[in-house]
């Protein structure tokens, strides 16, 4: 099968338990001293974005999720990682 | 005589500190090795040091802990040889998971550089032997990411076995939120592994060996070199 470009996007955030101070203050001092009341929660975290060759969206998002696993792209003592297909 | 190897990582800018004072002060045959020169398991104890390796990208520690160094590193462990995680050292160790758990940024989101009061919780480590149970150290931080984290269930796993070594405290020798520098849970300033032999800690006990560098005038860092060389020598004897 021709292998297509697919991109790939990786979000890492802390887990609900492990305190994120980063989007606390973005929320406390940004969001809501603006305000924008509405917004009641947010979370920082981190987003690699990869353009991946291979045969299919699944395929491309199975290799992704399969290499942030075994080179510890996040520590899984205190992140949750996900992974999606964005184009 | 032992042989201390202190490893370098690009990035890596308190080698040079653990160098002088385990060489000049200690007066121990200690080697600055790079660490993809790290190939074979010859040194009797490793120090990884401080500083910012790979740019702390990604997370501070996580790519050094794929360097090759880190297997040799691993198999000394395994052998029960002492291995020493200082700052950005017991980042790499964290991720490389000889030790458990996660380094985080600060809660504060500042980098933070200030001396500290640590409480020695256990003497089992061949890095704390020579000091004693609840004895008070003041030894400096420098870091921006040093909360250390771990679910709760699991911190209380490590206090039962005795993996907790160091905690911030304040002047009554009590961990509190305004002795905890960065939000680490329980105060917890440094750990070691289950058989004691790898310890991590975000405190720099070089910048506290010679006494004009402290602000008592007292080398309080020193007990842990001096703890890890006394293993050596009872090793080697």
């Amino acid at each position: 099968m021709p292998l297509h470009s697919y991109t790939v996007e990786v979000v890492v955030e802390n887990k609900p338990l492990a305190r994120d101070p980063e989007g606390e203050t973005i929320h406390h001092n940004l969001i809501l001293k603006g305000g924008y009341n509405q917004v009641t929660h947010v979370r920082a975290g981190k987003l690699l974005r990869m353009s991946v060759n291979a045969e299919s969206p699944d395929n491309a998002r199975d290799l992704v999720k399969r290499l942030c696993d075994d080179l510890r792209i996040y520590n899984p003592a205190a992140h949750t990682c996900q992974v999606r297909i964005v184009g | 005589m032992s042989k201390v190897a202190v490893i370098q990582y690009p990035g890596s800018n308190c080698d040079l500190d653990a160098l002088e004072i385990l060489q000049k002060i200690e007066r121990k045959g200690t080697e600055l090795v790079w660490h993809k020169e790290l190939k074979r398991e010859e040194y009797d104890a490793y120090v990884l040091p401080g500083g910012f390796s790979y740019g702390d990208y990604l997370r501070a520690g996580a790519i050094a802990a794929t360097s090759p160094s880190l297997t040799v590193v691993r198999e000394a462990a395994d052998k029960n040889k002492p291995v020493l995680g200082i700052c950005n050292g017991f980042q790499i160790l964290v991720e490389a998971g000889l030790l458990p758990g996660a380094v985080l940024r600060n809660s504060g989101l500042r980098f933070v550089c200030t001396w500290t009061r640590l409480r020695v919780e256990t003497t089992r480590t061949p890095f704390t032997r020579l000091s004693e149970k609840g004895e008070t150290l003041r030894i400096p931080i420098a870091h921006g990411e040093g909360r250390y984290y771990l679910d709760k269930n699991e911190v209380q796993q490590l206090e039962q076995r005795e993996q907790i070594v160091l905690r911030y405290v304040n002047d009554q020798n009590e961990p509190s939120d305004d002795s905890n520098p960065n939000g680490s849970v329980d105060n917890i300033a440094g750990i070691c592994n289950e058989k004691g032999n790898v310890m991590g800690l975000m405190p720099h006990p070089e910048r506290a060996s010679l006494p004009i560098l402290s602000p008592d005038g007292q080398a309080y860092g020193r007990v842990i070199f001096d703890s890890m060389l006394k293993s050596l020598n009872r090793l080697s004897a």
